[in-house]
Formats: C-alpha cells, structure tokens, sequence
C-alpha cells in the first residue's frame, strides 16, 4: 500500500513536470518574442493586427506616426503616462472607456523586453570585400 | 485649419463608422467625413525627397530622419546626408518676401522687426561650419529602453551655415543688463495643428546666444536652407543640443529668467541633476532636472563603412571626425583589441570655433580573423568617451559611449 501510494505521488510529480512544461516556455517574455515573428503586421502601420488595432489607429496614429509605437517599449503604466502626457501637452482628448482597449493592445505587443545593459556584440554586420581607394 | 480637431471631436462620439472613416478609409466613407478634414498622407510634403536613398526613417509624422554613419564621412556634410529632426509639421505656406523676425521679451528694450531682406543688407554676413548634434543622438544604446526616436549614432552633422550674427542683431535692438537667456519662436506647425501651441521652443543662455558662432543663418553649404531644415531662416548654434537651433524661425525673446518654452520642461533635453541607477522614476522638476548645455565628446568611424573585408597583407585606412560640444578635441585613439591598447591617430585643429575635427590612421592587423576597431576622443580638458554606456537617464540624451566597427582580415 505504502509503495503504491509513492508510485502514485512520484506519478502525479511527473504528469505535474509534463503538464507544467509547455506553460513555462510560453509565459514572460519568451514566448511573445517568439510569436511577434508570426503575428500579422498591418500593412499600413507596421503594427501588430489584433482586434483591437482598429482603436489604436483611430486614437493615436491620426495624429502621430506609429514608428513612435513601434520604436518603444513601455510598461501598461508607462504608456498611461505617455497617454497623459499627450492629454497634457498635444491636446489628446479623454479616451474614456476605449483607453483600455488601447492600454491592453501597447502592453499586449509593446512592453518591454531584457537585453543586455553594456555593449552587445555587433549584430546584422553586412560583409563586403573593401577596395581601398 | 482645424481639420484634426474636427477628427478628434469626430472620433469621441466612439461610434464604430466613425472610427473606421477616420482610418484613411476616407473615399469609401467619404460621406462620413467632417467638412475640413485632411487625409493624413497629404498633410506634409516628403523630407525624403533629394536625401540619399540610405537614409534611415525613425519617423514620419513628425520626420526624423537619420544618416548611417558612414555616410557622414565628408568633411562638410552635404545636404542630402544630413539627418532631420523634426517636433511639429513643416509650415504649410513659406512667404519669403514676407518673412519677418521679430526680437521681443522681458529683456528686449524695445520689440523690433526685421525682414529677411534686412537682415541680409544691413549686418555683416558670417559662414562657420558647426556640429550640429541631436541631443538624443545614441538613445538606443540605453538599457533599459528611453522614451522619444530611438537613434543610432548618426543625428549629427557639420555643415557650412552662413548668416548674420546673433549678437549684431541684439546689440542693434538694445538689451537691458538683466537678459540672462534666449528663446526662439518658430512657424511650425504642432502635431495637434492648435494654432495656439508650440512644437518645440527652446534656447541658450545670453552668454551662448552672444558667441561669434551664433547665428541667423539662411544658407547652408552656400544654398537656400532647404524646407526640412528651417526655409527661410534658422538659428544655428554649435555644439549643444541641436534643439536649441530653432527652425522656420520667426522670433526670439529675450528673457530676464530662463526660457519657459515648449520642450524646456519635464525631462526634454534635461538629465537628473545627481546620477541614478537605470530605469529610476524621478520627478520631473527643476528640483531633479538640469537643463543640457554642451554636448560631450564624441568620435565617428565614417570609413570603412562597418564590415570591411580586406586580405591579410593590406593596411588599412580609416578615418573619421571627432567633436566635443563648446570644448575642443585635443587626442583621438583607435583600438582593435577591445580597449586593451590604444593607437593614437592624425588629428586636425577644427577649421573655426564649434567645427569637428578629422582624424586618420593607418592600421595593420597582427593575424587573420575577427576585428572591432574602436575609436575614442579626448576633450582639452582630458574627459574622454566612455566604452561602455554612460550614466543612464530618463530622456536617453547624451550617450558618447566609443564607436565600433567591425573588420575582418583574410
């Protein structure tokens, strides 16, 4: 009795190693990075096509060009302020309740991500053979 | 004229036709439309017309616009190679003959105007080439990641700038003693197209604005400014912030406490007055912030261009420039063992005053492989370029980390 309740408790460690797995690799981070390669870009923005770009469109990139979007990253509260910062200075009217929508997509596609704080190898070096003048 | 207020208003009403009208979809919706709406692809002309193709956009509304950095190799940089900051949107409608400056503020003795036909007539014409440097220029080497453009390293130029003096035309308005700053007004338009508000306003210190270097300038490289550079006039001053060098200028006031204009606030072009660790929140008051003067030192590789494959036996040859803000640069080093050792370069005195100065050498390389080759500058006063990011801070404004490139021999 003593071994089978120990077999079934290693068991149910194990399915707990299998079941967990696959949730581990997608949650932070990780696994947006890898997805952004296969999520759709709208084509007259650049930015991500989800359901709710429509507002994003309407509420920001009248005004100001999405590469303002695209070149940033920002924390849910970090966009708030730039939000606010825009109501401050650029006359950006209230978003009432459709600031949510907004405020979910930016987090959703645009928040932060890590990399390293001193100088990271060169990257995308283009090799040509130079001829010296 | 008030196209995008009508929009806005347009767009609160939150309706779904509304919201889609409003996305450029403006012929098939077209009877959804407020009357004075502008689609917003044909609000500006094209800052990219007459620029080299290599040019990299980091944005469109407003342009901003930067050079690779090998493309910076002229020892003048020619238009078609300078990078493009703009705050607002280029002026709608420019009336040379009608253009006019006009000097005013607490400090001014009496307000005056002056056309751009007095200016050119009555004072002495001067031509100076100046760094002009976007104080953000290398934001996107900050960790973590800064609000605002995220620049390389090529938000500079040095350019033949020919004008009046700003002091010659102060002097001839007559300032009182207790001038202590200036600030420009400009004919942009700003992004929300309020008439009322200002893009971006910005200025220097009465000290700074009455340098032999400051001027009112109409001609760059010996031709009109172009219209994404300040057509018909710009103020130009050399080695601090190149916000400072205000565009489509149209006034200047002189003030008797420092200037309160647009983009003189928060954390534009400002940094913490005591270093914090990255990413530290810190209010934004006078109390926490200090307003950039000078930029710091700084070098370019402009050739090779980064990726130069050369055979074992050739030298090779590389040059570049290297400023430093209101200083001089008195040494310029290269290195191709990661800052282990340093190989002193050719440096040339600056042309005039606030000009960068070119460097060259020669370099061999001991075996086969892989190479970075970095550059570093020292200022006259022995500051030298950090190798790694210098102090983070909240805005990403002035990053002089060393340039690289990267070389491989055989």
């Amino acid at each position: 009795m003593k071994i089978l309740l120990v077999l079934v408790a290693a068991l149910g460690m194990v399915s707990n190693i299998f079941t967990q797995k696959p949730e581990s690799t997608n949650s932070v981070g990780s696994g947006l990075v890898v997805a952004m390669d296969t999520l759709k870009r709208d084509t007259q923005t650049g930015l991500i096509e989800d359901e709710n770009l429509y507002m994003v469109k309407a509420q920001c990139t009248s005004c100001h060009s999405s590469k303002l979007i695209l070149q940033n990253r920002f924390t849910r509260d970090g966009w708030k302020q730039k939000i606010r910062w825009m109501q401050a200075n650029h006359n950006l009217w209230n978003l009432g309740d459709t600031e949510k929508q907004v405020l979910d997509y930016l987090e959703k596609y645009y928040a932060p991500t890590a990399a390293v704080a001193r100088r990271a190898p060169l990257k995308d070096i283009k090799w040509y053979k130079l001829e010296q003048k | 004229m008030n196209s995008v207020h009508n929009r806005r208003n347009f767009l609160k009403t939150g309706s779904l036709t509304a919201l889609v009208a409003a996305l450029g979809s403006d012929i098939v919706f077209a009877d959804h439309l407020p009357k004075g709406y502008i689609p917003v692809l044909l609000e500006e002309g094209d800052a990219l017309k007459g620029k080299s193709p290599e040019m990299i956009v980091q944005g469109d509304k407003p342009w901003n616009v930067e050079s690779p950095v090998h493309l910076l190799d002229d020892r003048i940089t020619p238009v078609d190679k300078m990078f493009i900051r703009n705050n607002g949107l280029v002026p709608e409608k420019i009336d040379v003959s009608n253009w006019t400056l006009t000097i005013d503020g607490e400090s001014a003795k009496a307000p005056k105007t002056y056309t751009l036909a007095d200016l050119k007539k009555r004072f002495k014409t001067y031509t100076y080439q100046l760094v002009l440097e976007c104080g953000g220029n290398g934001r996107s080497g900050f960790q973590p990641q800064t609000s605002g453009n995220q620049w390389g390293q090529g938000a500079v130029h040095c350019a033949s700038w020919t004008g009046v003096r700003l002091k010659d035309i102060l002097a001839d308005v007559g300032i009182k003693d207790d001038a202590v700053y200036i600030g420009y007004h400009s004919k942009d338009i700003h992004l929300s197209r309020d008439p009322k508000k200002e893009s971006i306003s910005r200025g220097v210190p009465i000290s700074k604005a009455m340098e032999n270097e400051t001027l009112l300038a109409w001609q760059v490289n010996g031709q009109d400014i172009p219209e994404f550079h300040g057509y018909p006039l710009r103020l130009v001053i050399g080695g601090w912030p190149a916000s400072v060098s205000g565009k489509w200028l149209s006034g200047i006031s002189v003030r008797n406490k420092v200037h309160d204009g647009a983009k003189m606030d928060g954390h534009s072009y400002r940094i913490p007055r005591n270093p914090v660790a990255p990413g530290e929140e810190v209010p934004q008051t006078d109390q926490y912030f200090k307003i950039i003067e000078s930029m710091p030192v700084k070098s370019l590789i402009t050739y090779p261009k980064s990726g130069a494959m050369i055979t074992a036996e050739t030298e090779l040859a590389l040059r570049g420039h290297a400023w430093a803000g209101d200083r001089s640069v008195k040494k310029v080093e290269v290195s191709i063992d990661f800052g282990a050792t340093w190989k002193d370069c050719k440096l040339e005195l600056p042309v005039n005053r606030l000009a960068w100065q070119h460097w060259n050498t020669r370099l061999k390389f001991p075996v086969k492989g892989y190479y970075e080759v970095w550059v570093r500058a020292t200022d006259n006063n022995g500051v030298a370029q950090p190798m790694v990011s210098p102090a983070w801070n909240p805005g990403g404004y002035l990053n002089n980390a060393c340039e690289r490139i990267a070389v491989k021999v055989g």
